[in-house]
């Protein structure tokens, strides 16, 4: 029997942003099978420019939704690098405790709110308030606890209002802190009960392999600033960036695409942990064992369960920042500013992979140019050629049918948590 | 969920994104507190974010975003055709939001720096008011979720929405934060309309009016206080501009 499928999902569901799906099976070969981006461009490079330094990271982080905390960190740190700034140490503290209380939020919506659906076979979490209300209601718990972590220390959780050039304007209370951080300690309980459910699905066995790229972490697993890192072994320092991510316009795609040693390279939580895994925290990296999870692993399903590992990671990481917060008392939170002509790079790994933002000043602080590299930029030319080798794996066993060979598609973009309006900005 | 006894009947709600950073589409989301009663007190039938499963029988259009491609413009002529209620939610969708700053560049130029030679269709972003009529809007760079549960508590009981008449400052005022003037940042605080709860000024950030204008804002006063205060007409432009919802004024 000569097989035929025909795939076609316009506006894929369940993801930030709009991106098609296109398969065709003919007589058993594959004509066609496409990932591609159709999402309006905002042109935020060309509305950056002008812009003064003070307002710069307030309008960057409108890039995304999801990770504004990640885009207004990295348009900061840029302009910081730019103009020789350091900021104190609190500051730093205050940045990384709201940025993983980011991460821990987006996690948990990919994972619970979006992903989740397609393994339960629903259509989305709605449903599942009915068939598994335990599992929603923790859902609901660790999303709420990551989003008013990140009210009280970034002033707000989308579009964040206290992250400024030279450190923060806004200092929470020592006891909102330590209360922050009893949940934290209860939420490792839930995050248990998700991963010992995460254990039980199969996810399908599908393995390409490709180049992960990231911050490299020294001591720490990295987050916000550092050198760069290929699982093919390539390094850069953070500044030089543009030979790390090479992008190219693609005639189908509003996004841009990205390559390095291959035809394209992945980014997000999986490429962090392929490529700083030694420095996860012991009951994070414990967990990523007992779900499976080693490095370097190139199923690109398995960013679902390093996007859980994390979570345990951010969990235990914050309790620590508020301990060493509290006991060495908050202290300076501003550096001075001088504006100056020059550029600057900042580099931060947001919830999907690693950002990049850099801009060229001149001596007043105004913006003259400014460039924006984003992680699902990076990740879609990998989504498309996972797509490719995934019909070529599945399609032909005789067994697809159009409906499985959508869901199995759709599945493996949603593994990838695009951000969509993100990646073309 | 009953109310006085007796059970509502839950509207029809279809969720729409357009040009954005679907920020606001996460805001129905969150507020995690009363997310089980949000969603158990609407029928969603349309949620491309959130849902892959969708109707085209629905009451109530929630637009997020502004209009930047003419295949946009035909979406929203269709949802007209077959919401009862049409809200735009959002500064984007309701004054073209930040996306709106692409406007003061030449479209060309703008394609040719980020694209090179492979452009990529666009037009100059609009509001969703300036292609279609919309009943509702609900302004915010995010909106409050709270104002989305006050319009829903309107189309299911009836009980009244209206989003405050008077400016942040009375927020401010509420949350005893100190005015951000006398800290020497500007803050558009005293003529944009409040609803917010004036986060930005409590984390240290003057207003950037994000919701546009509270009801008879006193211009002429403010505009002499930001001068007196030292502030320049670009600087007072450049904010006033920056969300594009102070269209309706001209600072000479």
């Amino acid at each position: 029997m000569k097989i035929n499928l025909n795939v076609d999902v316009h506006h894929l569901t369940r993801i930030e942003g709009h991106g098609n799906i296109k398969i065709k099976v003919k007589d058993g070969e594959v004509t066609e099978a496409r990932w591609d981006t159709v999402e309006t461009p905002r042109f935020f490079e060309v509305m950056l420019k002008d812009k003064h330094y003070t307002s710069a990271g307030m309008l960057a982080a409108r890039i995304c939704g999801i990770c504004s905390i990640s885009h207004s960190l990295c348009s900061i740190r840029a302009t910081e690098n730019a103009f020789k700034v350091t900021i104190p140490e609190t500051a730093a503290k205050l940045r990384l405790l709201a940025k993983h209380g980011e991460t821990l939020q987006s996690h948990v919506l990919h994972v619970l709110f979006l992903a989740a659906p397609d393994f339960f076979n629903e259509p989305s979490v709605i449903p599942l308030i009915k068939k598994k209300p335990a599992v929603v209601a923790i859902a609901i718990r660790l999303k709420g606890l990551a989003n008013r972590l990140c009210d009280a220390v970034a002033g707000r959780t989308t579009h964040p209002v206290a992250f400024q050039v030279g450190g923060v304007t806004l200092v929470p209370q020592k006891r909102h802190l330590l209360g922050f951080r009893d949940e934290l300690k209860r939420s490792l309980d839930d995050l248990r009960i998700v991963a010992d459910l995460i254990s039980t699905i199969k996810l399908p066995d599908f393995v390409r392999e490709t180049e992960f790229v990231s911050l490299r972490g020294e001591k720490e697993y990295p987050f916000i600033g550092g050198s760069l890192i290929s699982s093919d072994g390539v390094n850069h320092a953070e500044q030089d960036y543009l030979p790390m991510t090479n992008e190219y316009v693609d005639k189908n795609n509003t996004s841009k695409w990205s390559k390095l040693s291959r035809e394209s390279y992945a980014v997000g939580a999986l490429a962090r942990f392929n490529n700083n895994a030694q420095l996860l925290h012991p009951d994070a990296a414990e967990i990523a064992a007992a779900l499976g999870l080693k490095p370097v692993c190139h199923n690109p399903f398995m960013n679902n369960v390093a996007q859980l590992v994390e979570c345990f990671h951010v969990v235990h990481e914050s309790i620590r920042l508020i301990d060493e917060l509290v006991e060495s008392g908050m202290g300076e939170t501003m550096a001075q500013v001088t504006p100056k002509a020059g550029e600057g790079v900042g580099a931060v790994e947001a919830p999907r992979g690693i950002l990049f933002h850099h801009y060229k000043y001149d001596k007043t602080g105004r913006i003259l140019k400014a460039n924006c590299v984003v992680p699902t930029t990076q990740n879609n030319a990998n989504i498309h050629h996972d797509m490719k080798s995934l019909v070529k794996k599945f399609a032909l066993t005789g067994e697809m049918t159009d409906e499985k060979l959508e869901l199995l598609c759709s599945m493996l973009v949603r593994s990838y948590d695009p951000c969509l309006s993100c990646s073309v900005h | 969920m009953k109310y006085l006894g007796i059970e509502p009947v839950k509207p029809k709600i279809a969720i729409f994104d357009f040009t954005s950073c679907q920020g606001c589409e996460l805001q129905l989301v969150n507020k995690e507190e009363t997310l089980a009663d949000f969603l158990n007190a609407v029928e969603i039938v349309r949620f491309r974010e959130a849902s892959s499963s969708y109707s085209d029988d629905y009451d109530i259009a929630l637009i997020e975003g502004s209009v930047s491609r003419n295949d946009e413009v035909k979406r929203l002529e269709k949802i007209r055709k077959t919401a009862k209620v049409v809200v735009a939610f959002g500064s984007c969708a309701c004054f073209g939001g930040v996306n709106q700053l692409k406007n003061a560049f030449d479209l060309k130029a703008a394609n040719k720096e980020v694209y090179g030679n492979d452009p990529k269709e666009t037009i100059n972003v609009r509001p969703v008011k300036d292609i279609i009529a919309v009943d509702i809007e609900i302004p915010g760079c995010p909106v409050s979720k709270a104002e989305i549960e006050s319009l829903i508590c309107h189309v299911v009981w009836d009980s009244p929405f209206q989003p405050p008449v008077y400016p942040v400052c009375v927020e401010c005022k509420q949350r005893f934060t100190t005015c951000l003037f006398e800290k020497g940042q500007m803050c558009l605080g005293p003529i944009t309309r409040a609803g917010c709860n004036a986060p930005c000024p409590a984390g240290g950030q003057g207003c950037w009016g994000c919701r546009g204008p509270a009801v008879e804002p006193n211009y002429t006063s403010f505009f002499s206080v930001v001068k007196e205060k030292g502030f320049s007409d670009v600087e007072l432009k450049e904010r006033l501009n920056f969300f594009g919802a102070f269209q309706e004024v001209n600072v000479s």
